[in-house]
């Protein structure tokens, strides 16, 4: 097959899976390292540099780094890659120094951001450096979108959240909130040079059921009801609570519900466990405060007597796995089954919905009601318009909110320079250095630690379940953090042949404790996965390939479990193999010149 | 060499054993031999030998004399038994030892200096005796431990590090071990595997005296242009006669040769040895006319390969002494130490 070609910046990016995983391309590696090393301001600027919101996203990421984690393969649980995060956070230095400077004269030009999520204040902290005058949106008191308004205390303190929004908003972003907005034409006629739409997915979805129009006050929207309790206009709630839904908004909901005095609360989902939409841990938290989670249960009908919430009606199925492996329900044979309650939190999903951008603008919406955007720009139909977050795609998470906004951020510097959006787009790049420092010497802990993943302390449950906004997870210590941090594999530090020095002793081959390494004949992609000391059957994982031996075989190193423990380099006599620490270099404005 | 231990995580897929054993159960402590050093790659064949053969590690007693190949013993085969013995003198303590118990697989280690210089006369006689062994020789042509003298299996003409050439005949183990009555002789490379492996593997299957002379590269003293013991010259310069390819009795036959070149041989534990011919005229089984194939291309510079002589049906020593069928240490006091009555029974039986 064709060698490798390792100067393709994706190639070794891609073998640092987490950070490949990474919305925002987090170099993971790299802060787990600085945390090892007591340098948490450092860890936490690099993080702060990616992903903006360190400390709020070492609590509440959704983690898409975790099942990615090479550890997963070669043992069985990922590395504590999010609560890492916090360790650095929670011990940062002051970050002042750190952080870019704003220039007092500003260029001239005016941007509007709509909505003071994520997505926005990430687009704000972006620009602001550029020397743009940013004026940001939002109906609520404060910035901060769903971190805010949604997410729960007891997950996310306050102090943390508003520290990391005053980073940016005390940058010099010009703030507006109170203020809804109503019309998008009305945005345009105040003369902004462009706008960024970062008003997230607001809107819960309900169920229309029989019964459902009479017990309407006895119903309360999940994301609503959230963020009603958020802002202290709810304190309490009595009585029977079931909470309908399987994502994560139903398992905060049922978590504040315990917490607001609901007599009893239960989770009752249409679907399987293993399918619901809610982290494993978010799954996890809820049941061991007690509530229970009850599955394969599709709703039927609202009982009520003389307009009040009696309870609900649910068909019991059965999932059952078809030979194509999807999963079906089945009727299960069994009665319905009746749930006594007083109150309902419907939990069922989110929509996009901006019934404030009016149609004849020039913002083309597709059939699902989200915008028409080109994915690489985020720009919309109207050139001056760009979308990020949840506005744009739907319902995603923090995380992508500052992905979004990294790319928004680029292409309205690039429209607003009148540069071309595609054509002057910065690419990535990657960097390899050698980690070799002396014989036996590298510079990363090369060695590989055998350790289980740590759990996280918890607060003591009976004073949690009674107090809103005491933080549940305690996270890390500095020395738990520091045994975490040495589970990590460092797949940044990348194993780089160089054919012409190697003289195929087997070295490599012998001393590999994963059989990664085979010397063979050269043969198609397909076949070559087979033919090696340990077949390689990940096709997610790459295969590494490389010609130009004297024997005329071919070298094929199986990315898929791969410890970079340097041994292979430790034992070639010759360096054929280095281990190379790669940096990838993800764009983003400031950090290139684009004119 | 490494001072790291190889971590003991392994492939999520790697093959287990009749045993329910990996290879890396059959593994040593790391090795402190150079990086490169072909002897470290005759051990990992080793180790995997042993393991696809599914014997316990307990089951083998690996002894050695003195050099770097007599000190990888260590890095194989942890949980068997070993005996590090004084230069040249690994066959005087193999013997005592499968003597001693016949049913342990008994692997003497040894470098070509151990065998070829000081212990050569050690080396002839526990040929000559057919100890039922493996006996390997790491060969590199060079005492590798004291920093790269030659040795006597170094080809005259070819030179050390230094460009000064060897002024002497070189010994060439393998043609003695079959003048000397060894019913498995074999030669092989470190570099390559798939040869050796499944050598090592007859060999230990054999039952009489198994010598496989390994040509396995000194990366430190004697890797360099003028050697004919490089990775580079070897691989030039070696041609297999006899591929052999070991089948345990429950397994199925895939290999698929030619008619005609191949012949099936079966060994003693019901497995069957398969010897392909790829020098189509060569007769494994007759030892002149091996003899005169592997020293006259010898004289050509070649280093001929592969399993070169077999005798399935030899006699090893326990056969010609015709010794218990039990070995010593499961014998009580009264068998072992019978007692003065009984010696005076020998001794009358010699009147
Ligand atoms: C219950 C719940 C829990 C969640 N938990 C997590 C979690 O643990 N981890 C995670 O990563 N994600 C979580 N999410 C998702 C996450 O909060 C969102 O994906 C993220 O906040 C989206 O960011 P955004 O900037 O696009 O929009 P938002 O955060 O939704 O911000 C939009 C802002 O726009 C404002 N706005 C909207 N319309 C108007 C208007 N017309 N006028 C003025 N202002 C307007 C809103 O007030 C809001 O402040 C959760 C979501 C919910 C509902
Ligand atoms: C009685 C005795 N004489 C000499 C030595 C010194 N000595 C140690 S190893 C060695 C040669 C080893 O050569 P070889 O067996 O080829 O092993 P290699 O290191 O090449 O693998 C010699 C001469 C010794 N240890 N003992
Ligand atoms: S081991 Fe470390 S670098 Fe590798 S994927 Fe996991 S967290 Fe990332
Ligand atoms: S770093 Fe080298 S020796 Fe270690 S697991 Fe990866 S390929 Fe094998
Ligand atoms: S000196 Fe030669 S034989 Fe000894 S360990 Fe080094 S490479 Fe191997
Ligand atoms: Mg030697």
């Amino acid at each position: 097959m064709k060698p490798t070609n390792i100067l393709d910046p994706n190639y070794f990016h891609k073998v640092v899976d987490c950070q490949w995983a990474c919305p925002a391309h987090t170099p993971v590696p790299e802060y787990i390292r600085l945390i090892a090393q007591e340098r948490y301001t450092e860890a936490y600027m690099l993080n702060w540099d990616s992903n903006v919101f360190p400390g709020v996203l070492g609590r509440t990421c959704d983690r898409p780094c975790e099942p990615a984690c090479r550890r997963v393969r070669t043992e069985e649980k990922p590395v504590a890659i999010c609560r890492l995060k916090r360790v650095a956070a929670d011990n940062k230095g002051d970050v002042t120094p750190w952080l870019p400077r704003v220039p007092t004269t500003k260029n001239g030009k005016k941007v509007a951001l709509l909505g003071a999520g994520p997505a926005s204040l990430a687009v704000a902290r972006d620009l602001m450096p550029m020397g743009y005058e940013v004026h940001v949106f939002d109906k609520d008191p404060g910035g901060g979108g769903m971190m805010r308004s949604q997410i729960p205390a007891f997950r996310l303190p306050e102090a943390v959240l508003d520290e990391e929004v005053n980073l940016i908003l005390d940058m010099g972003v010009q703030t507006h909130f109170n203020h809804p907005i109503t019309s998008m034409k009305a945005m345009l006629d105040l003369g902004y040079d462009a706008y960024f739409v970062g008003t997230g997915a607001p809107r819960g979805r309900d169920l229309d059921l029989p019964g459902r129009k009479e017990v309407d006050a006895h119903v309360s929207i999940g994301i609503d009801w959230l963020s009603s309790v958020a802002f202290g206009h709810t304190t309490g709630i009595s009585g029977k609570v079931i909470v309908m839904g399987g994502g994560n908004t139903a398992m905060d909901c049922c978590r504040t519900a315990v917490r607001l005095g609901a007599e009893s609360v239960k989770v009752i989902v249409r679907s399987a466990f293993e399918v619901m939409k809610a982290s494993p841990w978010e799954k996890e938290d809820a049941m061991a405060e007690g509530i229970p989670i009850i599955n394969n249960r599709p709703p039927k009908e609202f009982v009520h007597e003389n307009g009040k919430l009696k309870g609900i009606v649910f068909e019991v199925v059965k999932p059952v796995y078809g030979e194509d492996g999807r999963l079906r329900y089945e009727p299960s044979g069994e009665p319905d089954e009746y749930v006594e309650c007083d109150h309902v939190l419907m939990a069922i999903g989110q929509e996009n919905h901006c019934p404030w951008i009016e149609r004849d603008i020039g913002i083309e919406f597709d059939k699902w009601d989200c915008p028409v955007l080109d994915e690489v720009t985020l720009q919309s139909t109207h050139p001056q318009i760009f979308f990020g977050g949840d506005a744009a795609f739907g319902p995603e998470n923090i995380i992508w909110a500052s992905a979004h906004a990294h790319k928004a951020a680029i292409s309205m510097h690039l429209f607003l320079q009148g540069k071309d959006l595609h054509a002057d787009r910065p690419p990535e790049h990657l960097n390899l250095v050698s980690a070799k420092m002396g014989v036996h010497e590298w510079a990363y802990d090369s060695r590989h630690d055998p350790s289980a993943r740590h759990l996280v302390p918890h607060a003591d449950r009976d004073k949690a379940l009674h107090d809103l906004k005491l933080e549940v997870e305690l996270g890390f210590d500095r020395k738990l953090g520091a045994q975490e941090a040495q589970r990590c594999l460092n797949c940044d530090v990348q194993t780089v042949f160089t054919p012409k020095l190697c003289i195929e002793c087997d070295a490599c081959v012998d001393i590999c404790p994963m059989d990664c390494i085979t010397f063979t004949a050269d043969a198609e992609e397909i076949d070559l996965r087979q033919n090696l000391t340990a077949p390689a059957l990940n096709p997610e994982q790459a295969i590494y390939v490389a010609d130009g031996l004297k024997t005329g075989r071919v070298m094929v190193k199986d990315e898929d479990v791969c410890l970079h423990c340097g041994l292979c380099a430790e034992r070639c006599p010759t360096n054929a193999w280095d281990m190379q620490r790669s940096v990838v270099h993800i764009p983003q404005v400031g950090n290139y010149s684009a004119g | 060499m490494t001072f790291v231990a190889k971590p003991a995580v392994h492939h999520p897929r790697l093959p287990v054993n009749d045993l329910g054993l990996t290879r890396r159960d059959y593994e040593g402590s790391v090795s402190t031999l150079c990086a490169g050093c072909g002897h470290d790659s005759v051990s990992a064949a080793i180790v995997q030998a042993c393991a696809e053969l599914s014997i316990p590690p307990h089951r083998f007693a690996k002894i050695s004399g003195i050099g770097c190949s007599s000190k990888t013993p260590s890095y194989f085969l942890n949980r068997s038994h070993g005996f590090n013995s004084v230069h040249g003198r690994m066959p005087s303590v193999a013997t005592g030892a499968n003597l001693a118990n016949k049913e342990l697989y008994t692997i003497g280690i040894s470098g070509d200096g151990d065998s070829a210089s000081i212990g050569l006369g050690q080396f002839a006689h526990i040929v000559r005796r057919r100890i039922n062994m493996l006996y390997i020789v790491d060969n590199n042509g060079t005492y590798g431990l004291t920093k790269g003298q030659f040795s006597a299996t170094n080809d005259k003409g070819s030179t050390n590090k230094r460009g000064a050439p060897n002024l002497y005949e070189a010994i060439d183990l393998v043609s003695m071990a079959i003048q000397l009555g060894a019913s498995f002789v074999a030669r092989s490379f470190s570099g390559d595997k798939k040869q050796l492996v499944p050598l090592i593997k007859a060999g230990l299957m054999h039952h009489g005296m198994a010598f496989i002379d390994v040509v396995s590269p000194c990366v430190a003293f004697n890797n360099h242009n003028g050697s004919t013991k490089s990775y580079e010259y070897v691989r030039k310069h070696s041609e297999t006669v006899v591929a052999a390819d070991y089948v345990p009795a429950a397994r199925e036959i895939t290999a698929d040769y030619a008619p005609g070149t191949t012949e099936r041989v079966s060994m003693p534990d019901g497995s069957t040895l398969h010897l392909y011919k790829v020098a189509e005229d060569y007769d494994p089984h007759n030892r002149v006319e091996a003899l005169h194939y592997v020293q006259s291309r010898q004289e050509r510079g070649e280093v001929v390969t592969g399993l070169l002589y077999l005798d399935p049906a030899a006699m090893d020593c326990h056969d010609i002494l015709n010794t218990l069928d039990t070995p010593l240490n499961q014998l009580g006091t009264g068998e072992l130490c019978p007692g003065s009555s009984a010696l005076t029974a020998i001794n009358e039986s010699f009147r």
